[in-house]
């Protein structure tokens, strides 16, 4: 596997966390003195702010940095801003498959050379080989690699002590009893259900490009159909775990940590399948230079191998450069060795899920629209 | 005899300084129809710009398609001879047009952008042309270009490719509008898709459903607090006035917070019903994530916008009919059928119209709280908006909820009449 | 038809009261018998009580203490629309959403009437107020002493023997009033109904009524047809009310035999009929109406007492001379003289001597 590949190296060794050093003040020629950044809010976006600008503003005091909390509905923001002809944000995290889509729409601009706006790993190795496959296009440049996986109650008395193993236990409803949470999006619930109905990892998108193959995973989701809630925000399935509405549901990696480890909420994480997805920066099109050279400077800085490991500390989502990952340790700030509760990590990447882009780029309208019909039945 | 009396025999009057009435007279309203004018200026203006030209740029988009032969114009023209019944791929000249096409677009690139807007109609499209776009530069001019292209991806010798940019090869489609309605354009005329990924007129179906049943709710809730409100001394009606506004004053998200505490399974109410023995534990009811949370929910946010229309109009209906009603014989229920009723009817439609249409538009509380049972066709609005990014069909959905309401304004003009409604 | 004293009363109120918030009392021991066929009128100023106890017999307010019968039976615990009662509103509470001919049906298809019998009765009483030919017109589509009329059809088109009215007129003007005063006088008698009648319109009251009740402060200050209450007034209050009056204060010199004398402020000593006074020297208050006293000598009984009077005001009123007078220090006493033929006219300044009979100076009891 690929991802295993980019990730496995990831060294258990407790290093010492990555202190930032008091750098030096930086310069930049000809950049703009405020710079917006786009991102989700929460704790994701706390963490940005710890690992990459607050220390990018101690070295660039001039700058004053607006937060802008809109990455959900950062597509339609960005087409309707392009069409107004008045582009207020320098840098927007979006999804890769957002990204995918801001690019072919010609919203956001393309990297001719990465290895010319990236900075290179420690060792010298040029960007384009620490992010390896991750750069999914000429526009993108992820900073985590963050998973869609199930947590499970660790106190449901009807399963008479077994715990779910395998992603297929999800639709074992003999087994583990109890209401199920999805993500109200054919991603991931249709390659599950293809998966656990005996479809080879491999052939997942082949049989998904068929109607038949449709038809097969929609067939699979109905045999819990009626024992799902289906949810919208991240946020919903810890809550809905907690409140014991449901017994297993699906939802980000890191947002099962924080109700797991920060929470001592009764819920287990379950790995198994889980389906990787990226994250990461995209700068709008035919930026002013001035604007254009302040973000390229910030980029260049927060995308590093250490500000990337760094960010680790603050939320459980995985590095996108390889270099990153031996350097992600005990976090100091959180309390807790980080390594294990990371989706890399090679106890939990056993059995991984690599979440096709091009194919859910070119696939998803039709199939929302057929999933979302099948839902209404 | 005087100069004025001798006009007025002939029969236009003068006024005081000689000029004609008439004219006298229209200058004197010109000033001040200029003034009238002048005063509304701002509003006009505000309509306009906030609500006329967005519903005529929401039409216009629901139609639009000019990205198609902005971006191929040569393979447009070149398609027109081509029979997109026959079973032959359009012929040679076309791939060359393409090919040019593609060049010209793929230095723009605009090429993704045209993938991303036919592939809303058929699937493959964006990766298609994408991919289209970085060959076309690279290709031989003297080699026949459809070996080329096919070669490059065997989709371009699928003639289902060419028909779908043949039908929608025009700068304006009725493609969106057809699939607002679960109708799809084929090469034989518009068709009825198939059964399994028809929604949206059920969407539409249901959405009217649910707002009706809200609006039941909303008169059956609101109509006895309405009266309550009429008829208490003003200290106390201004206090319940406060509690029937207070949901205008709480944040939804608050609201929706703690209708999950009370609704859920593992809620409040289920807690309660257990515990008192009406339900038992298996068989816990299901109050949110369908369509009795968004019918609950909006009841209450909807809830005063029966009850201040309702308590406008009964305001108004003085306490001695329900005394003469009583006094002629009729007993408390009669009276109130018979005399009150009919006359808080304005009060009913006012609030009846309100409801009913700002919950047709509703989709934030059916996104929280409806789960799968209880979204409404706004929410498919919002989602090709924000997600799917096809802002045709969503226009095209605005565009026929738009035309439903307006039937159904039609209707109630009919059945009701219009004139018939109060707002106070 | 000015029976209704005995135990055979029609509307009987014993020992009424009624307070609304338990701290003061708006009816204070109302007694009142309304005989069968009556017109009786609660007359009295705003706040005195008297809708208050129209109220109680409609219905729509509870006796705090008390009883209240309707024909032999008591109606205390019988709700509004099972008394039987008529009752014509203030604004006349025509149903809006409805017809002339609706409105007067309404009572009879709450009584579950045959629809011939609607018919005839409705039309019987549209065409006893002279509006047959307005059955299909709606209320706002009348005129205020069209609604009236309808009002009153409607509260008489169910047979009820027992009508009551409040203020109905008070919404029309003058001369549309008097008119209606006597329609609604006319039809009472020709029916034989019972009406209890509100009204703060002394003349109204005057005109159209067998007894009055006159109220005041919560209670009943006299029950007694419109002469009586015009001419032998029993106490301050309704002398003042009823009718234009003049006052004048004194001190009883002598009783006896249903006369009495009585010395005024400024020494003079005048006769009167003691109404509320029983013995010399006390303190009283004469009444006397102004078209009573008499400044010609020549139309005044021999050895009748006079006072000296100063004019201060002449008004020429038309049919009337209106005289305004200083007496004993009252320099608001008034005396309304005919315009006859050889009437005096007199002049401001002049000081005339002005007499009554004793029977017309009632001495009531001082304020």
């Amino acid at each position: 596997m690929k991802t295993r590949h980019l990730f496995g190296a990831t060294a258990l060794a407790l290093l010492p966390a990555a202190a930032m050093m008091a750098q030096d003040q930086a310069t930049c020629e000809n950049c703009a003195n405020t710079m917006t950044v786009v991102s989700w809010g929460g704790a994701y976006q706390n963490s940005q702010v710890k690992a990459y600008i607050e220390p990018y503003k101690a070295m660039h005091p001039e700058l004053t940095v607006v937060m802008d909390e809109s990455s959900a509905e950062s597509v339609a923001k960005m087409r309707a801003m392009a069409e107004a002809g008045n582009v207020t944000w320098d840098l927007v995290d979006t999804l890769a498959s957002d990204a995918i889509r801001m690019c072919d729409e010609g919203l956001v601009m393309e990297f001719d050379d990465i290895d010319a706006v990236l900075a290179p790993a420690p060792d010298g190795t040029p960007a384009s080989e620490d992010f390896g496959d991750l750069l999914i296009n000429d526009c993108f440049v992820p900073q985590i690699v963050y998973s869609t996986t199930f947590g499970y109650r660790t106190d449901v008395a009807d399963w008479g002590g077994k715990v779910p193993t395998t992603v297929c236990d999800v639709f074992d409803l003999e087994t583990f009893p109890g209401k199920r949470a999805l993500q109200k999006r054919p991603i991931d619930n249709m390659e599950w259900a293809l998966y656990c109905d005996g479809v080879a990892k491999e052939e997942i998108y082949d049989v998904l490009g068929t109607d038949e193959g449709i038809e097969r995973a929609f067939n699979k989701l109905n045999s819990i159909k009626d024992q799902v809630v289906w949810w919208t925000a991240g946020a919903e399935t810890p809550q809905l775990l907690a409140d014991g509405e449901v017994v297993i549901g699906s939802t980000f990696n890191g947002r099962l940590f924080s109700a797991i480890v920060e929470q001592n909420q009764p819920i287990a994480m379950l790995w198994d399948m889980q389906d990787f997805d990226l994250d990461g920066w995209t700068i709008p099109a035919d930026l002013p230079e001035d604007r254009l050279n302040r973000v390229l400077d910030f980029l260049y800085f927060a995308t590093d191998t250490q500000r990337l490991a760094d960010q680790a500390q603050y939320i459980s989502y995985g590095p996108a450069r390889s270099s990153s990952a031996p350097l992600v340790g005990f976090s100091e700030v959180l309390g807790v060795d980080m390594a294990p509760h990371m989706p890399t990590d090679p106890a939990n990447a056993t059995n991984t899920h690599l979440y096709d882009y091009g194919w859910w780029a070119d696939h998803r309208d039709d199939l929302d629209a057929k999933f979302q019909a099948w839902l209404t039945q | 005899m005087t100069q004025a009396t001798a006009d007025q025999a002939r029969g236009s009057v003068l006024a005081a300084d000689g000029t004609p009435l008439k004219v006298s007279l229209r200058r004197a309203l010109r000033a001040q129809k200029l003034r009238a004018l002048m005063l509304i200026a701002p509003l006009l203006a505000f309509i306009v710009i906030a609500f006329l030209m967005p519903i005529a740029d929401m039409l216009f988009r629901s139609v639009e398609n000019q990205i198609v032969p902005d971006t191929l114009p040569k393979t447009v023209v070149a398609l027109e001879d081509w029979d997109a019944k026959g079973d032959a791929l359009p012929g040679e000249p076309v791939f060359a047009a393409l090919h040019d096409d593609l060049v010209v677009a793929a230095e723009a690139k605009t090429h993704t952008r045209l993938g991303s807007r036919l592939n809303y109609e058929d699937s493959g499209m964006s990766s298609l042309l994408r991919a289209a776009g970085r060959g076309a530069g690279r290709m031989n001019a003297d080699e026949p270009y459809e070996a080329q292209f096919i070669d490059m991806d065997k989709d371009w010798g699928d003639i289902e490719t060419w028909r779908t940019i043949k039908l929608y090869s025009g700068a304006y489609t009725d493609g969106y509008l057809l699939n607002a309605i679960d109708m799809q354009k084929t090469v034989d005329g518009p068709e009825l898709k198939p059964a399994s990924q028809r929604i949206y007129v059920m969407l539409f179906l249901r959405t009217m459903l649910l707002s009706l049943t809200i609006t039941f709710f909303t008169l059956l809730l609101g109509y006895p607090i309405a009266y309550l409100l009429a008829i208490l001394p003003l200290r106390t009606s201004n206090l319940i006035m406060i509690l029937v506004l207070l949901p205008f004053w709480t944040s939804l998200l608050v609201r929706t917070a703690s209708w999950k505490v009370l609704l859920q399974q593992q809620g409040v109410i289920n807690d309660l019903l257990v515990w008192i023995g009406l339900i038992s534990d298996a068989n816990r009811l299901v109050m949110i994530n369908n369509a009795t949370g968004t019918i609950i929910a909006m009841t209450h946010i909807l809830l005063p916008f029966m009850i201040l229309p309702l308590y406008s109009v009964m305001k108004t209906i003085p306490p001695s009919y329900l005394r003469a009603a009583k006094s002629l014989g009729a007993n408390d229920w009669t009276a109130f059928w018979r005399v009150y009723f009919p006359q808080s009817v304005p009060g009913v439609g006012a609030g009846a119209i309100l409801v009913f249409i700002l919950s047709i538009g509703y989709y934030i509380t059916p996104e929280l709280v409806g789960g799968t049972s209880g979204i409404f066709i706004s929410n498919r609005i919002a989602y090709h908006i924000s997600i799917s990014l096809n802002w045709g069909l969503a226009a095209a959905l605005a565009t026929m909820l738009l035309i439903v309401v307006l039937a159904l304004y039609w209707v109630y003009d009919r059945m009701v009449g219009i004139d018939n409604v109060k707002l106070g | 038809m000015n029976a209704g004293h005995g135990n055979g009363a029609f509307v009987v109120f014993e020992h009424v009261q009624k307070s609304y918030d338990g701290e003061t009392l708006v009816v204070k021991d109302l007694n009142l018998n309304i005989g069968q066929g009556e017109f009786l009128t609660m007359l009295g100023p705003s706040g005195s009580g008297k809708t208050t106890c129209l109220m109680m017999l409609a219905g729509f307010e509870t006796a705090t203490h008390g009883d209240i019968r309707l024909a032999g039976r008591p109606i205390n615990n019988i709700p509004p629309h099972k008394r039987g009662i008529g009752m014509v509103f203030q604004n006349y509470a025509l149903f809006p959403h409805m017809t002339v001919g609706e409105n007067l049906a309404f009572p009879l298809e709450v009584r579950k009437m045959s629809k011939a019998d609607i018919e005839a009765k409705v039309k019987r009483a549209l065409d006893m107020v002279q509006m047959g030919a307005f059955a299909g017109r709606r209320p706002a589509q009348l005129s205020g002493g069209q609604q009236q009329r309808i009002a009153l059809a409607r509260a008489l088109v169910f047979d009820a023997e027992l009508v009551l009215m409040d203020e109905p007129l008070g919404a029309l003007d003058k001369q549309l009033r008097e008119h209606m005063q006597f329609e609604i006088k006319h039809i009472h008698e020709q029916l034989g109904v019972t009406v209890v009648y509100v009204t703060h319109d002394q003349g109204e009251a005057l005109t159209m009524s067998d007894r009055i009740a006159v109220f005041n402060d919560g209670r009943i200050q006299q029950l007694a047809p419109p002469e009586d209450l015009y001419e032998r007034p029993e106490n301050g209050f309704v002398a003042q009310f009823i009718g234009e009056n003049n006052t004048l204060e004194g001190t009883v010199e002598t009783i006896a035999e249903g006369k009495c004398t009585v010395r005024l402020g400024d020494g003079s000593v005048i006769d009167a009929l003691p109404v509320n006074v029983s013995r010399p020297g006390e303190r009283t208050l004469l009444s006397i109406r102004p078209e009573r006293a008499e400044f010609n000598p020549a139309r005044l009984p021999e050895g009748t007492h006079t006072v000296k009077a100063e004019v201060l005001e002449f008004i020429y009123m038309g049919d009337i001379f209106r005289v305004r007078l200083r007496i004993a220090g009252n320099e608001n006493f008034v005396i309304k003289c005919r315009n006859a033929v050889g009437q005096r006219r007199l002049r401001p300044g002049e000081v005339i001597d002005v007499g009554w009979l004793p029977q017309d100076c009632r001495a009531l009891e001082a304020a």
